[in-house]
C-alpha cells in the first residue's frame, strides 16, 4: 500500500470542504440570534420556534409530506412492476417504446416534464392540486424505482423461484415468499429515492400545483428569491438533518441485511 | 400469454403512455398552434368528435410559425448558445475539481473508501434547492467567502460573484460534483497499480505514466461523468434562476419565463421541443459510450 500522497490529501480536503462547508455554515447560522444571516449575533433557537408558528410553512410541509408518501408508494408499486417487465417479461409488442419511456424521464429536463404534464391536466380538465402533483411525482419517480429494482433483479437467480413453483407454490406465493424478500432492499431504497425526489422537487411541482396547494420547495423558492432568511436556514437545517438520519439508517440496515443474507447463503451451502 | 403477465405489462405501460407519452404529444401539438388571448391560451384544439373532418381542419391550422419566431428572434438563439456554453464550461470545471477528488478516493486506504464514497453521495440526497440556497450564503457579496477574503486582506473590497455567470458555474460544479466523481472513481478503482509501475520501468516519467496509463484508462469514466453533468446542466432552471443574474441566459429559465410570466404557451412549448431536439445528440452519444464500455467490460 502506497502512503497517501500530499496531492491526494489536499484533493480530499478541498473536495469535502467544498461539498460540506456551505451546508455546515447554513446549519450553524440557523441558530443565529441576529436577523442577518451572515453576521453572528449569539446563539438562539428562536427561528425554529418562529417556523413552528408559521401557518403557511406548516401547511406547505403537510402537503409536501402527503404528496411524498403517496406518490413514492405509487411509484414503488409501478416501478417494481416495470422492473419485472424489463427484466422478466421477455419479448412483447411495444417493448422498445416501453423501455424508452422508462429511461427518457431520467434525462428529460424537468421544465419539459412539468410543462407537458400541466398541458395534459388542462387538456383533460383536471383541477390542479395535490392529486396532480402526486400523479406527476409518481410518474417520474417510478422510472427511478424501476432502474434501481431492475438492477437488483438482474443479479437474481431465477431458479430459486422455479424451485418454489416446483415444490407446489402458486405464482403469487412464490413471489411473496421467495422473490419479494430478495428484492426487498432494492424496493425499499427505490421507495426512499422516490420519497426524497418528491420532497425535493421544485420545478415539476410548480407546474403541477394549483394556487391552493403549495409544497415546501415552492415556498422556499419564492422566499429565497427575496433573499436569505434565518427561517429558511432553520427549515433547511431540519430537512438536512432528517435526510442525513434517514440515509444513514437506511444504509446501515441494508448493510446488515446484506451481511445476514450472505451468512444465510453460506450456512445453506454448508 | 396468461392474465397475470398481461396485467403486469399493461398497468405500468398504460400509466406511462397517459402521463408521459401523451403529454409530450400535447406539447408538440401546442408548439404548432397559434397564440390566443384566452384560457388555455392557444388554438386550435383537436376535436375528436368531429372525426376525420375535424382532423383535417386541425391539420390545416398547424403551422411552424412559433419555430420561425424562435429562429427569427435572436434572444432564443442566444439562449440556446449560451446554455451550451455555460453547460460546457461548467462541465469542464466539474471535471477539474472531480478528477483529483475521485483519484484521491480511489487511492485512499481500502477500508476508508466506502465511507468516503458515502460522504460524496450524502449531499446528493439533500434537497437540490437547499444546497443552492446554502451556496448563496457563501458566495453572496456579504457572504462568508468575501468575509474571509476581506479578513485575510487578500482583497480590498468584496468580490461580486452572485448574479453573474461565475455563480452559475460554481452552482453547477457544487451540485453536480457527485455525478462526475462516481463514474471516474468506478474506472480508477479497477486500475491495476502494476501497470503504472510497468510504465515507469519502461522509462516513463511519473507524470508520463500517469498521463498514458491512469488518464487513458479513466477515459470512459471521464466521458460518462461529463455527459451526466452536461445533459442536466443544459436544461437547468433552479441554478440560473437563483444564482445567475438577469443577464444569465439559459434555456430552462427562458422556457419558465415564457410560460409563467409571458403566458405564451405555444412559444414555451416550441422552446421545449427544440431543447429536447438539442439534447438528443448528447444523449445518443452518451448511450453509445455506455454501450461500448459495457461491451469492453464483458
Amino acid at each position: 500500500m502506497r502512503r497517501p500522497s500530499w496531492f491526494n490529501i489536499v484533493s480530499l480536503t478541498f473536495g469535502f470542504a467544498f461539498l460540506y462547508i456551505p451546508m455546515i455554515f447554513l446549519v450553524i447560522f440557523s441558530f443565529n440570534e441576529s436577523k442577518l444571516v451572515t453576521v453572528w449575533g449569539g446563539f438562539s433557537t428562536k427561528w425554529y420556534g418562529e417556523l413552528m408558528g408559521n401557518e403557511a410553512f406548516l401547511d406547505a410541509a403537510w402537503v409536501t409530506i402527503k404528496v411524498a408518501v403517496i406518490s413514492s408508494s405509487i411509484a414503488t408499486v409501478l416501478g417494481t412492476m416495470a422492473a419485472f417487465v424489463l427484466v422478466r417479461a421477455g419479448r412483447f409488442r411495444g417493448r422498445t417504446l416501453f423501455s424508452g419511456m422508462i429511461y427518457a424521464p431520467l434525462v428529460m429536463p424537468e421544465v419539459i416534464t412539468g410543462l407537458s404534464l400541466l398541458l395534459l391536466f388542462i387538456a383533460i380538465g383536471l383541477d390542479r392540486g395535490v392529486v396532480t402533483i402526486v400523479l406527476a411525482h409518481a410518474t417520474f419517480s417510478m422510472c427511478y424505482v424501476s432502474v434501481v429494482v431492475s438492477s437488483r433483479m438482474a443479479s437474481f437467480d431465477e431458479s430459486l423461484e422455479e424451485a418454489a413453483l416446483d415444490l407446489g407454490c402458486t405464482a403469487w406465493d412464490a413471489f411473496k415468499s421467495v422473490t419479494l424478500p430478495i428484492i426487498a432492499p432494492a424496493v425499499a431504497s427505490g421507495w426512499l429515492l422516490a420519497f426524497t425526489l418528491s420532497l425535493d422537487d421544485l420545478v415539476i411541482a410548480s407546474f403541477a400545483a394549483g394556487p391552493s396547494s403549495t409544497t415546501l420547495p415552492i415556498k422556499i423558492y419564492s422566499s429565497v428569491r427575496l433573499g436569505l432568511s434565518p427561517e429558511i436556514n432553520a427549515l433547511s437545517s431540519m430537512m438536512i438533518g432528517l435526510v442525513t438520519i434517514g440515509v444513514l439508517v437506511a444504509s446501515i440496515t441494508s448493510k446488515r441485511a446484506i451481511q445476514k443474507q450472505k451468512r444465510d447463503e453460506l450456512l445453506a451451502v454448508q | 400469454m396468461n392474465l397475470g403477465r398481461r396485467l403486469l405489462i399493461t398497468v405500468p405501460y398504460a400509466w406511462l403512455v397517459v402521463l408521459f407519452l401523451i403529454p409530450f404529444l400535447i406539447v408538440l401539438k401546442i408548439a404548432l398552434s397559434d397564440y390566443a388571448i384566452s384560457i388555455p391560451p392557444y388554438t386550435p384544439t383537436l376535436d375528436v368528435a368531429d372525426g376525420w373532418g375535424g382532423f383535417k381542419e386541425f391539420w390545416s391550422k398547424l403551422d411552424f410559425e412559433n419555430f420561425v419566431f424562435l429562429v427569427e428572434d435572436s434572444l432564443y438563439i442566444k439562449a440556446y448558445l449560451s446554455s451550451f456554453k455555460i453547460a460546457a464550461i461548467a462541465t469542464f470545471l466539474t471535471l477539474l475539481v472531480g478528477f483529483p477528488f475521485a483519484y484521491a478516493i480511489a487511492n485512499a486506504p481500502e477500508e476508508w473508501r466506502p465511507s468516503l464514497l458515502m460522504l460524496v453521495i450524502l449531499p446528493f440526497w439533500t434537497s437540490f434547492l437547499i444546497r443552492v440556497y446554502a451556496l448563496i450564503g457563501i458566495i453572496s457579496n456579504e457572504g462568508f467567502l468575501n468575509q474571509f477574503l476581506l479578513w485575510t486582506g487578500i482583497i480590498g473590497e468584496p468580490l461580486v460573484i452572485m448574479n453573474t455567470n461565475a455563480a452559475v458555474y460554481i452552482g453547477i460544479v457544487y451540485t453536480y460534483l457527485p455525478f462526475m466523481v462516481l463514474p471516474i472513481y468506478a474506472t480508477l478503482e479497477k486500475l491495476d497499480g502494476s501497470l503504472l509501475e510497468a510504465a515507469q520501468d519502461l522509462g516513463c516519467t511519473r507524470i508520463g505514466a500517469f498521463w498514458s496509463v491512469t488518464v487513458h484508462l479513466a477515459k470512459p469514466g471521464v466521458i460518462a461523468g461529463c455527459f451526466l453533468v452536461f445533459i442536466p446542466a443544459l436544461g437547468e432552471f433552479v441554478i440560473p434562476s437563483l444564482l445567475g443574474g438577469s443577464r444569465t441566459l439559459m434555456i430552462g429559465k427562458v422556457l419558465w419565463e415564457e410560460f409563467f410570466s409571458n403566458r405564451d404557451w405555444p412559444v414555451a412549448a416550441a422552446v421545449a421541443v427544440i431543447l429536447l431536439l438539442v439534447l438528443i445528440i448528447p444523449i445518443v452519444l452518451f448511450q453509445r459510450n455506455d454501450q461500448k464500455q459495457r461491451e469492453a467490460s464483458k
